[in-house]
């Protein structure tokens, strides 16, 4: 078998465009009877923040560990760069990631816990220093792991995952537990790592978490794919050429618009959301029947909207959240 | 949505991904744990401590001098000091000699008519003289009727004999360790010994016309000027196996031989026989013997009475292995900390860090096992080294005589005892590996490693057992800690609690290697094809 060598000028040229992507083709995965992945394929492409996302238990971490080798797969397959993850030489060149923020010795230090890491790989204490710096974690270094909170063990963690500089970065709910400022902090890192030309696959079960961060969108549900495009599609097609109207005459527009074929709802006192009619139609169409409005505009969803429209069929877990409805019904008994 | 043209390419130089790497990384990973080297450090002073204990008030290594049959205790214990012998070893040199004085070559031939011995009774503990009340007036097998050359009468010299033995035929044997089987008969025999320069050579005839050799022996130290004659000696019983005080329980006898007129060939110094009870005089013997010794000529011949043995001395005085009892006690400090260096990883998920720092996984477990196995080996072997001397020392100054050990074999059981830790610690850590589960892994260890030492050495089981846990069981590479070796021709109870394993250093080491190297192979296979 010819052995890959990726100090070759030519080859390396070709594996810089190949190596910063991740591709997972049909991947079948299952534990015991349960089937957690059911033909999963999707591509992360460098450049963008991919949030990968889906409820709770849909296979997002399965996934994840698969791609690193952690899991083998039952069928298809999960390459970096066009190779099988366990065939990588010092593999946090490669791909950094952070599956699992808690995992660490309680009692090494944040800055051995790196150290050790970086022997691994054949990097130096010096990079370790510059890993620390980025995150934001000069002052607990020296402390011990086991004292952190989960937002200092996020930031360590994405240290770690940052150690070897890698074009990839595989992170599984890196926000969790994090305070608004480190969520924010943690966005503008991810946006500016993707800037660089890295592919960033963020896991997340809210989708809000990834709102003006990630650029695509990979959303499964049940081991399944659900969606795979750009956060513009994903909105555009939520939206879906629906309008929203302002006026203080909503009885008189209703009837105006439905005559003329729209399909109206009221989503507020002075709002409507009409589709079925293009918004020169509608404009055509108050004005001739005399009806008042203060706003015309072209409806767009928010990204949690266009999250719940994709899953509704695909969370699992919905019967163990508290609703609303179940709620009275065992309040009136 | 805006892609960068050009993917991200790290300018930071790629750094080097062998075995050297991953072994820095992991021994990072322990150094880094504080509690994990204090375990370490505190397995090697565990072994110290122990040492120092259980040497300090260690005061049963001596005689019984004034026993008390009714209690079974004794006034006080005279500590041994025996001689050593030509070769450095221990010896015991005792024994009833009819000699006249040899200068140069000559032969010596006398026939033995008959052997018999009785035992003390009411000497050693209250169980033996129990257990030997039936066996009075029996010959002890390795008591010994016949010819002996020897350089001095003083006890540790060099010599060279041919004998009757009660039990195990004629034998050659000479300066105490060397022993030659001659034929398996124990009806009355005609011995000769001969010297040719400083060749001796011992033969053995039914009728004293046909002569077979038994052996020969090359004296080089031997003087022109040698005394030679008849002897005779018996040893003391072996110590019976249910002896609760170690080293005690071996009881007194003596054997008492019938000779004929020796027949004079060469040098020989006119005049007559001189009697001498050689070792008798020897203050705090390390055998028990009778005082009722000596020698009378009866008839056309000689009637001789001893009670002693001519042989290496094992079983009156220390070993090392008094003061490495810790070794077992720091083993399982060991034992828990390689467990823990791997079900540690499993417990917190770290373990899927390490392997997707280092995908392949089967290095990753040999790195571990090289990193614990040496933080062992130099544990093990640094409390070896301090406690061998202070637990001898503290022996010595408490009056127990401890057998001397040459620097070879200290060596050997400071480095062996450094593999042993090593070895068991490379088990547990495969156990780990295999078991993912701390609890159970430093369980099944502890049944392995732990368990069949605690039956051998309690003396829960009889001694054959004992023996054969420590063939079988990883707990064989405590052989490594036996100083004095196994003799044939000294009869004693050759247990594992008494320092005697039954396999060879090497052998005994060999077996845990084994079970090591099956769990290391178990674990690597499970670690590669199991999910993490």
């Amino acid at each position: 078998m010819a052995r890959l060598r990726d100090d070759r000028p030519a080859f390396a040229a070709y594996l810089s465009g190949m190596e910063a992507t991740i591709e997972v083709n049909s991947v079948r995965k299952r534990f015991g009877q349960a089937i957690a992945l059911d033909g999963l394929s999707f591509t992360v492409a460098p450049g963008s923040v991919t949030g990968f996302v889906g409820p709770n238990g849909a296979g997002k971490s399965t996934t994840m560990r698969v791609i690193v080798g952690l899991d083998a797969v039952d069928e298809g397959s999960a390459l970096i760069g066009g190779r099988p993850y366990a065939s990588l030489r010092h593999p946090l060149r490669h791909v950094g990631s952070l599956l699992d923020a808690a995992a660490l010795q309680p009692s090494r230090t944040a800055r051995n816990h790196l150290l050790w890491l970086a022997h691994s790989q054949g990097l130096s204490a010096r990079r370790v220093d510059q890993v620390i710096e980025q995150a934001g974690l000069q002052s607990v270094a020296r402390r011990k792991a086991g004292g952190f909170s989960l937002g200092m063990r996020q930031r360590l963690g994405l240290a770690a995952a940052m150690l070897g500089d890698p074009p990839i970065l595989i992170l599984d709910e890196p926000f969790n537990g994090m305070d608004p400022e480190g969520i924010v902090w943690m966005r503008g890192y991810l946006r500016s790592l993707a800037a660089e030309g890295r592919a960033v696959l963020v896991s997340s079960h809210l989708m809000s978490e990834l709102e003006d961060t990630a650029g695509h969108l990979v959303v499964i549900g049940r081991g399944k794919p659900v969606a795979d495009s750009s956060v513009a599609d994903l909105i555009a097609a939520a939206s879906d050429g629906r309008v929203t109207l302002r006026t203080s005459a909503r009885g008189e527009a209703m009837t105006a618009l439905a005559r003329a074929g729209a399909t109206v709802a009221a989503t507020a006192p002075d709002t409507l959301t009409v589709s079925g009619l293009a918004s020169e139609r509608i404009v055509e169409v108050l004005g001739q029947s005399g009806v008042p409005f203060s706003e015309v505009a072209a409806h767009r969803s928010s990204l949690e909207e266009a999250y719940m429209e994709l899953t509704r069929d695909a969370v699992e877990f919905r019967a163990a959240e508290p609703e609303p409805s179940t709620q009275s019904a065992e309040a009136a008994r | 949505m805006s892609v960068t043209s050009a993917p991200y390419r790290s300018e930071m130089p790629d750094g080097r991904d062998g075995f050297g790497e991953l072994l820095h990384a992991e021994w990072t990973k322990f150094r880094t744990v504080r509690g994990w080297v204090i375990t370490a450090v505190a397995a090697a002073l565990l072994i110290v401590l122990f040492a120092y204990l259980g040497t300090f008030h260690h005061e049963d290594g001596g005689i019984c001098v004034g026993a008390n049959p009714a209690s079974g205790t004794c006034q006080s214990f005279a500590h041994p000091t025996p001689p050593l012998g030509p070769g450095g070893e221990a010896v015991t040199d005792t024994y009833s000699f009819v000699h006249r004085t040899l200068a140069g070559d000559g032969s010596i031939t006398v026939r033995v008519s008959s052997l018999s011995g009785r035992v003390q009774a009411g000497n050693g503990n209250a169980a033996s003289a129990t257990d030997m009340a039936g066996a009075s007036g029996q010959v002890q097998p390795w008591a010994k009727a016949g010819l002996i050359l020897t350089a001095t009468t003083k006890p540790g010299s060099a010599y060279a004999a041919v004998m009757l033995t009660g039990a195990h035929g004629v034998r050659m044997q000479y300066d105490y360790t060397h022993d030659a089987a001659g034929p398996a008969v124990h009806t009355p025999r005609w011995l000769r010994l001969t010297r040719s320069g400083t060749t001796l050579t011992g033969y053995q005839s039914a009728d004293g016309r046909t002569w077979t050799r038994v052996g020969s022996a090359h004296l080089a130290s031997l003087p022109q000027i040698v005394q030679a004659g008849l002897f005779v000696t018996s040893p003391p019983t072996a110590p019976a196996e249910q002896a609760l005080v170690p080293g005690s329980g071996g009881v007194a006898t003596g054997a008492t031989a019938t000779f004929g007129w020796p027949d004079l060939q060469g040098g020989w110094s006119p005049g007559g026989w001189a009697a001498e009870n050689v070792g008798a005089n020897v203050d705090n013997a390390v055998l028990p013997t009778l005082s009722s010794v000596g020698s009378r000529r009866s008839g056309s011949g000689f009637t001789i009475t001893g009670s002693g043995d001519i042989a290496p001395s094992v079983g009156g005085g220390e070993t090392d292995k008094n003061a490495l009892t810790g070794v077992f006690v720091g083993l399982i400090a060991l034992i828990v900390l390689a467990v823990m260096s791997i079900t540690g990883e499993y417990r917190r998920g770290l373990i899927h860090t390490t392997l997707t720092a280092s995908p392949r996984r089967g290095r990753v477990l040999i790195a571990k096992a090289v990193v614990i196995a040496a933080v062992a080996f130099v544990a093990g072997a640094a409390a070896a080294a301090v406690s061998i001397p202070l637990g001898n020392h503290i022996l010595r100054a408490n009056g127990n005589y401890v057998y001397p050990a040459g620097t070879l074999t200290q060596l050997r059981v400071v480095l062996g005892t450094g593999a042993l830790v090593a070895l068991a610690a490379v088990l547990a850590l495969a156990l780990g590996t295999a078991l993912r589960r701390g609890a159970g892994a430093v369980t099944a260890a502890i049944l392995l490693v732990v368990l069949p030492y605690m039956l051998a050495f309690a003396s829960a089981l009889p001694a054959g057992a004992s023996q054969w846990l420590m063939r079988i069981t990883p707990d064989a590479a405590f052989a490594v800690q036996q100083t004095l070796p196994q003799y044939h021709q000294v009869a004693y109870l050759y247990t594992p609690s008494e320092g005697f394993y039954p396999l060879a250093p090497g052998i005994g080491l060999a077996v845990l290697a084994a079970y090591a190297l099956v769990a290391l192979l178990v674990a690597h296979r499970l670690l590669r094809t199991r999910d993490a």
